[in-house]
């Protein structure tokens, strides 16, 4: 099976006036995953309902396979999607649910029913093929949801939130469960969500949105290490907002007390800044005399996350190794020592 | 009638369920309660009563029930005629009805909701126009139609199809109000549905309940009909039981009776069918069949 790929460009949507998409432009390669990010409003799931030709765009194109598919309606997109919310049919079993798409297709009764099973069986329902939504729970009808979406080999896999109606183990479970079937299978997929580390954890690429246009598209380890934006950068993981200093040739700043190098020199304006830096990179040393005050110490397992004060009054968060917590109790005090890598200031 | 007309929203339990406050005075209430209710079964079941004993010949002959006029009924002039017309313009009607409304619903609910206070209001005008004007406006309006339908009791079908309005937007609303119809329809749209077969495998299967209540209630009223049927110089089974009880009362009661039991008849079965399998139902019922 040849998965096509997916292209958006330049594609908008206004709804009254308000744009909901405003010259997005995405790239999603044959048989890959890429989610879609972003705050709830930033135009998302609009993007995958103009992709699945549920809603139309106000201008642009969507290419499937290089192909615009403008002019083609929803029912024959060949696209699976999973709804965010429950949109198993009420009137139909798991079984007859799965078996619609094949119904459409004109398979026979026989060729559905085995196809239908197989499904079943992908997703680990087969001894629930005779219930009804109503006998099922959420993670196991958005499974069915998710058979009855493959069932019928689609050129391209939708998923629209399908896992935030969820409770958090079977969402994690869930997840893994999609991801590992999609790359079995290798099919094209998009999945949108706000969940950023549900992104993170299965996307081969995450295309970071705000507003209706795309942030930052790249790999989930790049988008983190290397936002392209403060917004990405603050989105995505949790970010130090540190008050600093920027030289007058802009490539270095001054923060709690350390010149730090700039990414993207040039970027600001001379003079006072915020500096972003992520937890990890925020080193306490444990010391009498030093200026900051841990507040709080929040045990995560390997890594305590340590809030602590500076004499400014701005709080800093620092992952430290759980092992070397044991002296960065609230009220001790230590000294801030940051990475020397290259900051983002905005 | 207003129990087939049931109320999937749910709407109408937040009333029944009173806070516990009124507990203490629950007891007088409930003795005052059952004599209400007794008294409106009786100014409901005594007419009836009387008429059945009076088409049994109870009180005219002092010799016991007989079911002679009943029998007897298949054999009166006109009875099979006026009865099948009836019946013919009953389907007819719940037919055009539900060919007209469910799409047209299933579209305002989808499409057009800001316009369903609107159509409401439309659909609702059958009721406070008074029958006499009903009748000659859909005569006038169908004027340029065949002879065939103007001239003949299928153009009763046309009005009963407008006083049937109502209830159907009722129900149907209702119905489509219950279940997540975007997503289902979405859901359909993806996996290949046209919108025809959209409408017919998934809309219609899962307002199948509203559905019948409108069903069931429009056959009963193009059944029981008189005043526009009459109006217009028609005969149907309504029409008949008056002119036949001009010369015989037996005969027009039985026939009245006839048209309300099989009236009954029908809501019975479809509240049966209703309640037969809707998504609330307990699973382990499900299981057993």
């Amino acid at each position: 099976m040849s998965a096509p790929s997916v292209e958006l460009v330049k594609l908008s949507r206004a709804f009254g006036g308000v744009a909901a998409l405003d010259g997005l432009d995405l790239t999603v390669e044959p048989g890959t995953l890429t989610c879609m990010l972003g705050p709830s409003g930033c135009g998302k799931t609009t993007a995958l309902r103009i992709i699945a030709g549920l809603e139309h765009s106000d201008g642009g194109e969507v290419r499937v396979g290089g192909q615009d598919v403008a002019r083609v309606p929803a029912n024959k997109r060949d696209m699976g999607m999973v709804f965010q919310s429950y949109s198993l049919f009420p009137n139909l079993d798991a079984r007859d649910n799965v078996a619609f798409g094949l119904r459409m297709r004109g398979w026979n009764a026989a060729k559905r029913r085995e196809r239908a099973g197989e499904l079943l069986e992908l997703v680990g329902l087969s001894e629930h093929a005779s219930k009804y939504t109503h006998q099922m729970s959420g993670g196991q009808q958005q499974r069915v949801a998710l058979a009855r979406a493959l069932a019928v080999e689609p050129r391209v896999l939708l998923l629209d939130e399908p896992l935030s109606a969820l409770d958090a183990v079977v969402r994690v479970q869930l997840r893994e469960e999609i991801r590992s079937l999609q790359t079995r299978l290798g099919i094209t997929t998009v999945f949108v969500t706000h969940d950023q580390e549900e992104a993170l954890s299965v996307a081969d690429q995450v295309a970071v949105m705000r507003a209706g246009r795309l942030e930052q598209c790249a790999a989930p380890a790049e988008v983190y290490a290397n936002p392209a934006t403060a917004f990405v950068a603050e989105f995505i993981g949790t970010m130090n907002r540190l008050p600093g200093t920027l030289s007058a040739d802009g490539k270095t700043v001054e923060v709690a007390g350390r010149s730090l190098p700039v990414r993207e020199p040039g970027s600001r304006s001379a003079g006072v800044v915020a500096v972003l830096i992520r937890p990890e990179a925020v080193r306490l040393v444990p010391a009498e005399d030093g200026s900051a005050t841990v507040r709080q110490a929040g045990f995560r397992g390997p890594i305590t996350r340590i809030t602590a004060v500076l004499p400014d009054g701005t709080e800093v968060l620092s992952d430290v190794p759980s092992a070397a917590a044991a002296d960065l109790g609230p009220g001790r005090r230590a000294e801030l020592v940051l990475d020397d890598a290259p900051v983002m200031v905005v | 009638m207003t129990a087939v007309v049931s109320d999937p929203t749910g709407t109408q339990s937040p009333a029944t369920r009173r806070p516990a406050a009124g507990r203490t005075r629950r007891r007088q209430p409930r003795i005052g309660r059952t004599i209400l209710l007794l008294l409106f079964a009786a100014y409901f079941f005594v007419p009836l009563y009387a008429a059945v004993d009076f088409t049994l010949g109870g009180s005219r002959r002092n010799m016991g029930h007989t079911l002679s006029v009943w029998t007897g009924l298949v054999h009166q002039d006109g009875f099979t005629t006026n009865l099948m017309t009836s019946l013919k313009i009953a389907v007819g009607t719940v037919a055009l009805l539900m060919i007209l409304m469910v799409p047209t619903m299933a579209w305002l609910h989808l499409r057009l909701p800001h316009m369903r206070r609107i159509v409401e209001g439309i659909c609702l005008l059958p009721m406070a126009i008074p029958a006499v004007v009903i009748a000659n406006g859909i005569l006038g309006a169908f004027k340029s139609w065949p002879q065939a339908i103007t001239g003949s009791s299928w153009i009763l079908i046309l009005e009963y199809v407008i006083l049937a309005l109502p209830f159907t937007y009722r129900s149907l609303d209702a119905g489509l109000s219950a279940i997540p119809l975007a997503t289902l329809v979405e859901a359909a749209r993806s996996l290949g549905a046209s919108w025809p077969t959209t409408l017919w495998r998934v809309v219609v299967p899962n307002i199948r309940t509203a559905i019948a209540s409108a069903g069931i209630l429009g056959a009963a009223l193009a059944l029981g009909e008189f005043t526009i049927a009459h109006l217009l110089l028609l005969n149907t089974f309504p029409v008949w039981t008056d002119q036949a009880g001009q010369q015989d009362g037996e005969v027009a009661t039985t026939a009245a009776m006839l048209i309300l039991f099989l009236s009954w008849l029908l809501l019975m079965l479809v509240s049966q069918f209703a309640r037969g399998r809707t998504a609330k139902k307990p699973p382990k019922l499900r299981r057993e069949k």
